[in-house]
């Protein structure tokens, strides 16, 4: 069994729609019972791999005790927050995926090490808590809502990457019957949407990333790099419209995560349409907060330097975070490079600031991105390096 | 205090719109990025002494200057 990826994993998830949707309608609270199935199923998906089990009660067990100790420890200093500190246990709260990556890459040493499905985006989920008990707007962190918001089985291997505060808000919420009666419907049809989108337009197209495997002419890279594109669209974008709806049956307003990625006008846009709630996170977490303590320490000379710098580290870890190997680095690279050469660009030209809205810039502009973007793919997929 | 918000908002959309129009919203105008963002936040707290953390607020609640006047007023 493997989530959305089996007909054993739809049909026990459609069983415990049917207490979810029972306690929805009469306006009960979701959150106990969410949990319990969330842990059931978690539990049953992968039972098969008593190790990938074991290192994800421990990456559980290590990261509660964390966030609940740094809670207490930030909460004592009050107005006088240590920086050290936060660094230390946000440090700490991220090393189990760190260990994860070199080990898929090194083997010997470290072989297997914190691997199990899913830790990549657990990790996510921590580290953004960390970080905003050190901002001090998380006051306080229960048990239940803790587990509910971690280990939600919808989201639990691929996200969409929800955040706490907004989580916990929704996780309380008691639907009145309309309310719910929307959100039911609503979540149904984005599972069909997505079960169109993933198990019949993405193995349609895959049929074209097979047709050019292994391309040689330019031709041939072309066919293979949009081929390549159009199915991780309709794959993830697939994927996520499941796990969203799955979501709102459970309660839970989850994100969205895809918004037309293919018709943005530039890579700035692509990015506020593409893995939205991955692109948000590096957003707030990484390129504001790298921004703002460049800006405060007056690292560069000038505010276009400093965003390019930004940039280019942002996409950097975000390829990185995908895995570490050449075809992900790489692939952050681009476009960091991408998105520091289109701010400098739109900052300095005039011959952007006088055209920008106009149809026929914005069509080649629209037609210069899709390109970059698919080549950015074509990197991705390692098929040219 | 609006007028020392304005000055702000001037410098870093580069564009003096913003003191025309206050319920202009400047994601959609282009008039305010992720970077503009930032400055705005560090500008704030420079200003009014006003920490506001990136993932605090929401794109939605800092979109015109009306809005931004109003959340420094009540965090002041």
């Amino acid at each position: 069994m493997s989530f959305f990826g089996s007909i054993q994993f739809f049909l026990l998830m459609i069983l415990l729609f049917i207490p979810a949707a029972v306690l929805g309608l009469r306006g009960k609270s979701l959150r106990g019972y969410r949990t319990a199935a969330s842990v059931l199923m978690i539990g049953l998906v992968m039972w098969p791999n008593k190790e990938q089990l074991l290192y994800l009660i421990a990456f559980y067990v290590l990261e509660f005790v964390l966030v609940k100790a740094y809670l207490k420890l930030r909460l004592a200093q009050a107005d006088h927050r240590s920086a050290a500190i936060y660094r230390i246990f946000l440090f700490i709260s991220i090393l189990p995926l760190i260990l994860c990556k070199i080990s898929e890459v090194s083997g010997g040493f470290a072989l297997g090490l914190f691997q199990f499905l899913g830790i990549s985006y657990l990790t996510f989920r921590v580290a953004q808590m960390i970080i905003e008990i050190y901002d001090g707007i998380i006051k306080e962190v229960r048990w239940l809502d803790f587990t509910d918001f971690l280990l939600l089985f919808t989201t639990f291997s691929s996200g969409p990457i929800d955040r706490s505060r907004r989580y916990i808000k929704d996780g309380e919420t008691r639907y009145t019957r309309d309310a719910y009666l929307e959100l039911l419907g609503d979540g149904l049809l984005k599972i069909l949407i997505g079960v169109i989108y993933k198990f019949i337009l993405a193995t349609l197209v895959h049929k074209g990333v097979a047709f050019f495997e292994d391309p040689q002419s330019f031709l041939e890279f072309a066919g293979y790099s949009y081929c390549y594109g159009i199915y991780m669209f309709f794959d993830f974008a697939g994927y996520s419209a499941m796990a969203i709806g799955a979501s709102y049956i459970l309660g839970i307003k989850v994100p969205e995560n895809f918004n037309k990625p293919f018709i943005s006008i530039d890579m700035k846009d692509f990015w506020n349409r593409w893995h939205m709630t991955l692109s948000f996170w590096f957003r707030d977490f990484i390129f504001s907060r790298f921004m703002m303590l460049a800006i405060k320490g007056k690292w560069f000379a000038s505010r276009l330097t400093g965003a390019s710098v930004g940039f280019i580290i942002n996409m950097f870890v975000m390829g990185a975070w995908h895995g570490l190997a050449v075809n992900y680095i790489l692939y952050g690279l681009y476009h960091g490079v991408l998105l520091a050469l289109t701010e400098i660009y739109q900052k300095k030209s005039g011959f952007y600031k006088k055209n920008k809205k106009k149809t026929w810039y914005k069509t080649i502009s629209w037609f210069v991105t899709l390109n970059m973007v698919m080549f950015g793919f074509l990197l991705f997929s390692g098929e040219l390096i | 205090m609006e007028e020392k918000v304005l000055d702000l908002l001037e410098e870093i959309c580069e564009d003096d719109v913003v003191r025309e129009d206050l319920d202009i919203n400047l994601f959609e105008e282009d008039l305010m990025d992720s970077l503009a963002f930032t400055e705005l936040l560090v500008g704030i707290e420079e200003n009014f002494g006003i920490v506001i953390s990136p993932s605090e607020v929401e794109r939605s609640d800092v979109e015109t200057p009306n809005k931004i006047i109003a959340l420094i007023k009540a965090r002041s």
